[in-house]
């Protein structure tokens, strides 16, 4: 349906595509669900489980810091629409935290679970050969708390709401399950290029 | 998250559907509100949202999400109040072009855990930031029409009085009922004589709106806040409030990006 009197004003073109029903954003929007979280270093930690709740490895902030790290420059794209190009962001890849545990072969599905209780989930393979890391810095500097830090999910190829901010672990199970906004109805999957924002997209 | 359970039948609406613009309002020099009868309606919670695509005669694209001003108690028809970003590509359009009569495409209603129902109780305590009122006021009228007895206090904080949109509703709503109080904060010009805050949200604003409406409620039950607005007003609300002690749980959130 072509909207009366509506031409765009695309403010610039792309560098290069983004995916449909989406805009350039060249700040960094917050969205959550609650207050921010605010995880002392001292008091943090990451935990892997496994699907029948054993603990596969858990990490503290200088032993984390200590794993291999990746850095990634990649896109990313907000449900809500805006897409935000060329971020930096510097991890552990999921890869290395389950050689890090000794885990060859996790259950095909994850819910990453953060501080403050929120959830999300993800295809295992989605965050595998380097799709997936947990992030400590964004453009060279800390995260700031209020964009996930002081660790991160980030899994740029999909929308941004399963980059779970202020992670706390993550957990291996055998069938996917929705996390907390797959519960209201966002999509199990979120593939930003397929325009899977909400169920039945 | 404590109170903040995921209601399964919340699923939204995923279709695109059209909808008539019935009524064009001017709220302020740069917010109107735009009454949309939806061709196949559906019930929504208040706090709940609509996403909006506008399509041009190239196939180009656009969409943005609105917050519904209206209560659910008007089946059909919600009301969507878009604030103006002057270089923006959806809200001026909404501005300078939408007049009643248009056909919109719409899809919702869309947004989980910042939505309130009777059912929830209250007290309430609803932190407005700027244009973070909009989803509050549907909110606010529907607990007036829906459970007019839960205690409600709004802090609206707006840069001054001209900012301030839906003032006709929000006066009456606040003189007209005991369990309702509206208090506002003006941050950068206030009026002559005023004599409501002029500052921005700070954690003994806080303790004094809770007290006020522990006074009004009149038992211990814990507020339920609800907080809305542009990054840096939610931030300040959510960090104060629970700098004095107020529950997590209790506290639910919505950030506005900018929303060009």
């Amino acid at each position: 349906m072509v909207t009366r009197g509506f031409f765009g004003r695309r403010r610039e073109t792309p560098p290069r595509p983004i995916p449909p029903g989406q805009y350039l954003e060249r700040g960094f929007p917050v969205l959550t669900a609650g207050p921010t979280q605010r995880v002392p270093l001292d008091q943090w930690s990451f935990v892997l489980v496994g699907a029948e709740g054993e603990p596969l490895g858990e990490w503290n902030w200088e032993q984390f810091r200590s794993l291999p790290e990746t850095e990634i420059h990649t896109d990313i794209h907000c449900v809500t629409k805006w897409s935000k190009l060329d971020t930096t962001w510097k991890g552990v890849t999921i890869d290395d935290l389950l050689t890090a545990a000794g885990v060859s072969d996790p259950s095909p599905y994850l819910m990453a679970f953060s501080y403050g209780g929120y959830t999300t989930n993800l295809p295992t393979w989605d965050v595998l050969e380097g799709r997936g890391m947990v992030a400590f810095e964004f453009d060279g500097q800390p995260i700031a708390a209020e964009h996930g830090g002081p660790a991160r999910l980030v899994v740029p190829h999909l929308y941004f709401w399963k980059s779970a901010k202020w992670l706390r672990g993550i957990r291996f199970m055998p069938q996917d399950q929705p996390g907390f906004w797959e519960q209201y109805g966002y999509h199990m999957y979120g593939d930003p290029w397929k325009e899977q924002r909400y169920w039945g997209d | 998250m404590g109170r903040l359970v995921p209601d399964p039948t919340a699923a939204p609406a995923t279709t695109w559907q059209s909808a008539t613009v019935e009524r064009v309002a001017v709220e302020t020099y740069r917010a109107k509100t735009f009454t949309l009868r939806l061709a196949e309606p559906s019930p929504f919670r208040a706090g709940q949202h609509y996403d909006v695509r506008l399509t041009a005669p190239d196939g180009y694209q656009a969409q943005r999400s609105y917050s519904i001003a209206s209560a659910p108690d008007d089946f059909g028809r919600i009301d969507l109040t878009v604030e103006l970003i002057p270089d923006g590509e959806v809200s001026p359009y909404f501005h300078e072009v939408v007049e009643p009569g248009d056909l919109l495409e719409v899809r919702g209603p869309i947004g989980g855990p910042f939505t309130w129902t009777p059912d929830l109780a209250g007290p309430l305590l609803l932190l407005a930031g700027g244009s973070g009122i909009v989803p509050l006021k549907s909110i606010l009228m529907h607990r007036g029409l829906a459970s007019p007895d839960t205690p409600a206090l709004l802090l609206y904080s707006a840069r001054g009085p001209e900012d301030i949109i839906y003032r006709k509703f929000l006066d009456s709503a606040g003189r007209r009922n005991p369990s309702v109080a509206v208090r506002c904060a003006l941050t950068r010009r206030q009026p002559p004589g005023w004599i409501g805050y002029d500052r921005r949200v700070d954690p003994a604003m806080l303790r004094e709106c809770i007290d006020e409406l522990m006074t009004m409620h009149g038992n211990d039950s814990v507020p339920l806040s609800y907080a809305c607005g542009p990054t840096g007003f939610v931030e300040a609300a959510a960090d104060a409030l629970l700098s004095i002690g107020v529950d997590e749980a209790t506290i639910r959130t919505e950030r506005f990006g900018p929303t060009q």
